[in-house]
């Protein structure tokens, strides 16, 4: 109760768009982490959040995301560590960093049995959004959601892309500075997955707003401007995307060979260049592959059989910082605080 | 404050939305008390009509059957608490900047209006049971059933709070709702039965709750009554002393105080 009288003592149109001074990172954490009795879930973080930018958490299954993201969103308190959202402490100033930010949260929080425009509204009341504002802001959003057309639904008539659609519109409601996403289109389908980006990504470009959002997805962490690859609850990598792929060396090249051993050995003399050997297939990375490649092929003593060039993806990236595959869904049987017990319900405290 | 009663106004306007949209729930809600009415009026009338001596048994039963559906459903309330919880949108009322305590009172508030239009949709029925209903009881009755519900609506939300599945609220509350509601003294008066029931039911808030609403709707029968040191079949009498309807709204007022109290210190642990 304490906590919330420095909430009551501000105004209640109050948007909060006045803390962080130009230029200066709209969010910090230093050191943060957190426990769940033994588990370490997320150990020693420290990342900043530039004004503006779209910036992505990576990572499989259980390695850490939705527990950075609860920590900075002021639903779990950090076992160690500080970190500052829009300027507000996450522990002590908790109300100041809700008003600040909008979320969309990885398991749905609609009231399904009202209406869309009725969830809406109830968002605008709880955030004090003026009334002046309020059903222009609420329809501004809808329309760019396009969901306006089915305003008057029961939220149980939408689909998953809509509801999602739809939360991500109650989100920014209030005029948030920061948006948080965790896992944004996870269950959805490719197209609707794309849409939900054109729409973030829109909504950016309009709002000014700075996003921060967690994701498995590869493909989607494309999108972002910079990105945090986490496992195990250590960052290991953040860079822009880019940066991130060109740190591997270039094109990612197989050989299939009669001899994938000779061939390595071949590739090495000659080029100077390492790879690895599976079966009779020999991976490499080189920069200008679709250059090399030929040259290679001109002169190579053995009889290559099959060859192919890829660009590398940020699961390669993984791969070689990790020596794991962000696909497969090791992280998820040794992190027992992701492991549900009993009703959905529990959820909420756990992570 | 602002955000406290921002918190009551919000809350308890979706608690309503909810209600009104929800057909199946207001029927249900009138459709108990109608059922326990004519089963139990019907039912018993031959053979309780003894215990309430003077006044007609149908009389005596409909103020308690009144009290006992505004309880239920107050309790119940917290029910809602444990429904937010499963389908995931207690979350977004936990990280809205609203207060704690201005969401516990505006479920409670909820719930409180909810009772009420319950009670007053029964006060309209009340003829067909051939109960009479007078402006006086209607209007005496709107802050009683208030008090009620809202402290009924702490006890529920305090339960709720705590509970993870809708099943075990459930069980938990039926365990309780129903020792609570038969030892109130809905279907017979509390002061003619063993000793061990009495101190029971004496201890009962519910039964606070029933007398005074039964105080209301029998004072002109009572009136015509022998008058002696109380009357057997209403007022509670605790040592000696029979209370009266605003020893008993106030004693259901000052508990309720302390149960909600105690949802909200529950809510602020969360999250």
């Amino acid at each position: 109760m304490t906590k919330e009288t420095t909430d009551e003592q501000r105004s209640d149109s109050m948007r909060a768009k006045s803390a962080p001074s130009p230029g200066a990172p709209v969010i910090t954490a230093t050191r943060l982490a957190r426990n769940f009795g033994r588990t370490k879930a997320v150990k020693d973080v420290s990342f900043a959040v530039e004004d503006g930018e779209v910036f992505g958490f990576l990572g499989p299954n259980g390695a850490g995301k939705t527990t950075t993201i609860s920590m900075l969103c002021t639903l779990l308190k950090p076992s160690a560590g500080r970190a500052s959202v829009a300027g507000y402490d996450v522990v002590g100033s908790r109300a100041e960093v809700r008003r600040s930010i909008g979320l969309v949260f990885q398991d749905p929080t609609l009231d399904e049995y009202l209406t869309a425009i009725q969830n809406l509204r109830f968002h605008a009341y709880a955030y004090g959004v003026p009334k002046s504002t309020r059903d222009k802001r609420i329809r501004e959003l809808m329309t760019l959601m396009e969901l306006w057309d089915r305003r008057d639904s029961s939220v149980r008539e939408y689909s998953g892309g809509m509801k999602r659609r739809l939360e991500i519109a109650r989100g920014l409601l209030h005029h948030p500075h920061i948006l948080f996403l965790d896992e944004p289109t996870l269950g959805l389908d490719p197209q609707t997955r794309h849409r939900i980006w054109r729409y973030v990504l829109d909504l950016r470009r309009r709002e000014g707003l700075t996003i921060f959002l967690t994701t498995h997805y590869m493909d989607e962490a494309e999108n972002c401007d910079r990105i945090a690859i986490i496992d195990r609850g250590e960052i290991v990598a953040l860079d822009r995307p880019d940066v991130l792929k060109d740190s591997l060396g270039g094109d990612l090249v197989t050989l299939r060979t009669e001899n994938g051993a000779a061939a390595l050995k071949e590739l090495s003399t000659r080029y100077g260049l390492t790879g690895s050997v599976e079966d009779d297939t020999v991976s490499f990375s080189v920069p200008h592959a679709d250059e090399f490649l030929p040259e290679l092929l001109r002169t190579f003593p053995l009889r290559v059989l099959a060859a192919g060039v890829r660009r590398p993806t940020l699961d390669d990236v993984f791969l070689a910082l990790t020596g794991h595959s962000i696909r497969n869904d090791r992280a998820s049987s040794n992190e027992p605080h992701r492991r549900y017990v009993g009703t959905p319900g529990l959820r909420m405290q756990i992570h | 404050m602002s955000s406290t009663f921002r918190g009551i106004w919000v809350i308890a306007y979706r608690e309503l939305l909810r209600f009104a949209r929800e057909r199946t729930r207001i029927a249900s809600s009138l459709l108990m008390p109608i059922i326990f009415m004519v089963v139990f009026s019907e039912g018993l009338k031959r053979q309780i009509g003894a215990f309430t001596a003077g006044v007609d048994f149908v009389k005596f039963m409909y103020p308690g059957i009144v009290a006992m559906s505004v309880s239920i459903n107050a309790i119940f309330s917290g029910l809602s608490v444990v429904w937010d919880r499963e389908i995931g949108f207690l979350k977004e009322v936990l990280v809205s900047p609203l207060n704690r305590s201005g969401v516990v009172l505006g479920k409670a508030l909820g719930a409180a209006v909810i009772a009420l239009f319950q009670s007053l949709v029964m006060l309209a029925l009340a003829p067909f049971f051939g109960v009479p209903v007078t402006l006086e009881i209607v209007i005496k009755l709107i802050p009683i059933v208030f008090v009620l519900s809202l402290s009924l609506a702490g006890f529920g939300l305090l339960i709720g709070s705590r509970m993870r599945s809708q099943q075990s609220f459930q069980l938990l509350v039926q365990m309780v709702v129903f020792p609570l509601t038969f030892l109130a003294g809905v279907f017979f008066p509390v002061n003619n039965v063993p000793r061990w029931m009495e101190i029971v039911s004496k201890l009962n808030p519910l039964t606070y709750g029933v007398d005074a609403i039964r105080r209301i709707f029998l004072a002109g029968e009572v009136s015509r009554l022998p008058s002696g040191s109380g009357h057997p079949i209403i007022g509670v009498t605790v040592f000696g002393h029979t209370t009266t309807t605003l020893e008993d709204v106030a004693l259901v007022g000052v508990l309720g105080a302390a149960l909600l109290i105690g949802a909200i210190f529950s809510f602020n642990r969360q999250v």
